[in-house]
């Protein structure tokens, strides 16, 4: 029996897609049987961050309305034998699916794959009551700025609510440099404030947009710090613990003058 | 940035960092977003609160305070009212 997880976030554009294409990327490389489910209907776009956009004949809508099996819809990765994308559709609108046809959905993806990674729409409507019916676990994926971390308060206090219980927190896009400026707030700062246990931290990384442009998630470059980042907590996914990524920034030289002057 | 902070920056000194401004922002926005009541909300049950104690006392409306605090996930309603005079009750008297 597999496990559903959903990716959310309140705020858009904190990088709930590009979470669940490193999800479950990751969690394939590691042999995993996965699916991507992408619910942000009339907005879709998890197919293009996996690059999978020209293979779409059908989509979840068809699937929970009966028009395809379940099988037809599913696109299969090329790359990874074994990850799956179910496509949101893009003509209708949230409506088009209710929090009952998620939670049957959830259950037949559950029996034939070990994963479902659900990529939940931005909003605390209609598309988030869907996206989190039938899940287990709960990812709350947000920035190191006011609005994300305000947003994703709402959401965790939401997700409590309909009994997803412990939701794991993912901080992305974290910049060392403006945080040692004490110009961004830190990991510590956000736990602080939310309260909840943290699943990984993300550095903001050009990587990022060029493996978008590609249509390959950065966990497959081993050269790039958030493919590292998204390598790490998928493996803490899986139950491994496994440290914090360092995102120490070198010394600069303001900082070697503080010291030789003694203020630190 | 003025030249305070500036100079603060540069002994890298933290009180003046933005962040330390988002945090206290936030925590102090959160507390009402958590209680999911606004400050016209607060307000009203201010004056309410002034309505019904002035029933059986005097009390110092100006330095009366009412407010939210939090600690974690929990939220309680601090009021801090000073009675200046208290009313005779003439129901004891009979």
């Amino acid at each position: 029996m597999g496990e559903v997880i959903v990716v959310t976030s309140g705020k858009g554009g904190v990088g709930k897609t590009t979470t669940s294409a490193n999800l479950g990327t990751g969690l394939a490389v590691a042999g995993h049987k996965v699916v991507l489910v992408d619910t942000d209907i009339g907005l879709r776009n998890l197919d293009v961050v996996m690059g999978l956009e020209n293979r779409i004949v059908y989509d979840i809508v068809d699937v929970t309305s009966g028009n395809c099996r379940l099988r037809q819809a599913l696109i299969k990765d090329k790359r990874f034998e074994n990850l799956f994308l179910l496509p949101a559709a893009q003509t209708k609108d949230k409506n088009a699916v209710t929090p009952e046809q998620m939670r049957e959905l959830a259950a037949e993806l559950k029996q034939e794959f070990d994963y479902a990674i659900i990529d939940c729409p931005a909003g605390i409507e209609q598309g988030f009551k869907n996206a989190i019916a039938g899940a287990d676990r709960a990812v709350v994926v947000t920035t190191p700025e006011m609005s994300a971390v305000r947003d994703a308060d709402r959401i965790i206090g939401l997700l409590e609510a309909a009994e997803l219980s412990n939701p794991k927190l993912i901080i992305n896009r974290i910049r060392p440099q403006m945080v040692k400026r004490g110009d961004m707030m830190d990991m510590a700062d956000i736990l602080d404030i939310l309260a909840i246990e943290l699943l990984g931290v993300v550095p903001e990384d050009e990587s990022i947009i060029i493996s978008t442009n590609k249509g390959e998630p950065a966990v497959m470059d081993h050269n790039a710090k958030a493919g590292e980042a998204y390598r790490r907590i998928t493996r803490r996914i899986r139950g491994e613990q496994v440290a914090l990524m360092n995102l120490d920034v070198p010394e600069g030289l303001m900082d070697k003058l503080r010291k030789l002057v003694g203020l630190r | 940035m003025s030249l305070l902070e500036f100079v603060n920056r540069m002994l890298g000194k933290e009180s003046t960092s933005s962040k330390n401004i988002a945090k206290e922002r936030l925590r102090l926005v959160l507390v009402h977003d958590r209680a999911s009541i606004s400050p016209q909300m607060l307000n009203k049950l201010k004056e309410d609160l002034i309505k019904v104690i002035s029933n059986y006392m005097d009390i110092d409306e100006d330095s009366m305070e009412v407010n939210l605090s939090q600690d974690d996930r929990e939220v309680a309603l601090v009021a801090n009212i000073p009675v200046m005079k208290m009313k005779r009750d003439y129901s004891a008297k009979g």
